[in-house]
């Protein structure tokens, strides 16, 4: 497995994981890892585990076997504060799940002044910071369910951004919205990336990451079959199975 | 017996009257029409449906009896200003220890039965003999008729001679049943309302580092509310009603100083009365709940013209 260059101590270490619901067991022997700064992508079918993974990196899953170790340390041991490594990784899902009842505004400020303690004057203009930065300082006081999707998911970005984490995590966040409002929202991610952002994203957008990825990972039934850069797995993909999906992609016009 | 035959159509009539008030207000903004000529229409409707219940009421042939009985203006007057020297009570003064009664039983519901609602949704294995227990609970006092609370906490606490607790006045037995047994139906309200919210907003949450409790308190709970207060309120008309059936301990409320006049003149006006107080004191909690409602509802579509 190669961690691109140097000695670069991984944000994120993914070993041998594995994960069943009931009988179904969804990633059989995930090994990953992620080096800081680093932006990968996940691709692959409908149910071939990439949201999975993703859950299971932020401890909404809990796992069977493996390790995962978030800078060092190992989160999936006993004696873990979930609390304490999620506040590190930001997760945006393909739903936004934002809260309903308040503002955008309030929405940002939730984590960093009930999480971090944070004085609310502060949190305020933080989150104002943030939300200029992505063009939705108008929507402060708005809430979400009379924003645009695309508005909507970029708040929940903020949202996680907020509490300023180490690895952000993707869920396919471009999956629910309207294909005009994709692009805004690529957009912002396209800018975190640029900014040093360490980011593991599952996505269906071929062209973004190819675009975005340092590295293109290919999951089919819960296993990373082919681990690569854009260029390579996107162009010479070395096993059938990327070769076929990759097939199945174009003719759907997606790539 | 003339007044027996009686009671049906006078239910009848209250329930005419307030089912004219509510289309009068409801109408306009369900139907979109607003404006002066929806105002007039509403008007003439419930004028008219008033009309129809009132004459067939006035029609009846025993209504001459039945409104010397029921509505007689001398004998409510009396009922409700109460006469010591002549062995009846205020039924005015006395409402205002259903008020009293209701009131105390309400903040005493509302964290008893989250606490039974949180009890029985939790998921750890540790808390398996208390959520047992909770549901038994909850079944127990669903199931037995609250008068029967009332009688068996009010008849049978005093009569088991324990320091303080058996020495209480009646009305604190009265209470004691209506919080044992509503916050079993509230309990299960606020079920309703956290199973409303959705996994996600749990799984949001927690995303953001916010603990099980953090999460719960500014996340889940405010929406669980949200969803129920309509549900949550109408609970609450339905308590203050039944505040009046502490009166079988004795306990001097409206509904018991009703009867002790009615039973001392032989004339039902002092339920008139009562029941009149207690509609005074249920309709305005009801247009609360739409008030609440429609403030909800008001402050999310005002984020998009602000």
């Amino acid at each position: 497995m190669s961690t691109s260059g140097s000695g670069d101590p991984a944000a994120i270490r993914i070993e041998n994981l594995h994960k069943s619901f009931g009988r179904n067991e969804v990633l059989k022997g995930i090994d990953l890892a992620v080096a800081s700064h680093e932006v990968i992508c996940l691709i692959g079918a409908s149910g071939s585990g990439k949201s999975t993974l993703l859950r299971c990196v932020n401890l909404l899953e809990p796992i069977d076997s493996g390790r995962i170790v978030l800078l060092g340390q190992d989160i999936t041991g006993p004696h873990i504060d979930q609390n304490l490594v999620r506040r590190q990784i930001g997760i945006v899902f393909q739903s936004f799940n934002l809260f309903p009842h308040m503002t955008v505004l309030r929405n940002v400020t939730l984590a960093p002044t009930k999480v971090l303690g944070m004085r609310a004057g502060q949190a305020a203009q933080e989150a104002r910071a943030l939300l200029a930065r992505f063009g939705l300082l108008d929507k402060q006081d708005d809430y979400p369910d009379r924003l645009s999707g695309g508005q909507q998911q970029r708040v929940a970005i903020v949202r996680a951004l907020a509490m300023q984490p180490q690895i952000m995590l993707l869920d396919e966040v471009t999956s629910a919205l309207d294909p005009e409002l994709v692009a805004e929202v690529l957009d912002v991610i396209g800018e975190l990336a640029a900014g040093g952002m360490t980011m593991l994203i599952a996505t269906h957008e071929m062209g973004f990451a190819r675009d975005i990825a340092n590295r293109v990972c290919f999951l089919e039934e819960g296993r990373i079959i082919e681990d690569a850069p854009p260029a390579e797995l996107f162009t010479e993909p070395k096993d059938e199975r990327t070769r076929r999906f990759l097939r199945r992609i174009v003719e759907a016009k997606r790539l | 017996m003339d007044e027996n035959s009686a009671d049906s159509p006078a239910a009848t009539a209250g329930s005419g009257l307030a089912a004219g008030s509510f289309s009068s207000g409801r109408g306009p903004r369900l139907f979109g029409g607003g404006g002066s000529r929806g105002t007039v229409v509403s008007t003439l409707s419930t004028v008219a449906v008033l009309a129809i219940f009132v004459a067939i009421f006035l029609l009846a042939p025993g209504a001459r009896t039945v409104v010397h009985a029921f509505f007689y203006p001398r004998d409510a007057w009396q009922a409700f200003i109460g006469d010591p020297k002549k062995g009846y009570y205020s039924v005015g003064t006395a409402i205002w220890l259903n008020i009293r009664m209701f009131i105390v039983a309400e903040a005493l519901i509302l964290p008893l039965a989250l606490m039974i609602a949180l009890i029985r949704q939790s998921v750890h294995p540790a808390l398996f003999p208390v959520r047992v227990i909770a549901t038994i609970y909850v079944d127990f006092f669903r199931g037995v008729p609250l008068l029967l609370v009332v009688l068996a906490l009010g008849l049978g606490v005093p009569g088991l001679y324990l320091p303080v607790i058996s020495h209480q006045p009646d009305a604190v037995y009265g209470v004691a049943a209506l919080v044992l047994s509503y916050s079993a139906y509230v309990s299960e309200v606020y079920r309703a309302g956290l199973n409303s919210v959705h996994r996600s907003q749990v799984a949001a949450a927690r995303s953001l580092g916010l603990s099980q409790r953090t999460a719960l308190r500014y996340v889940i709970l405010p929406q669980a509310v949200r969803n129920i207060i309509p549900p949550l309120l109408n609970d609450f008309i339905s308590l203050q009603k039944d505040t009046a059936l502490i009166g079988v301990l004795g306990v001097i409320e409206a509904n018991q100083a009703a009867n002790i006049y009615s039973s001392l003149t032989f004339n039902y006006s002092s339920f008139t009365v009562a029941a009149i107080l207690f509609l005074i004191l249920t309709i305005p909690l009801a247009r609360f709940t739409d008030r609440l409602i429609e403030r909800d509802r008001r402050r999310r579509l005002a984020g998009a013209t602000a």
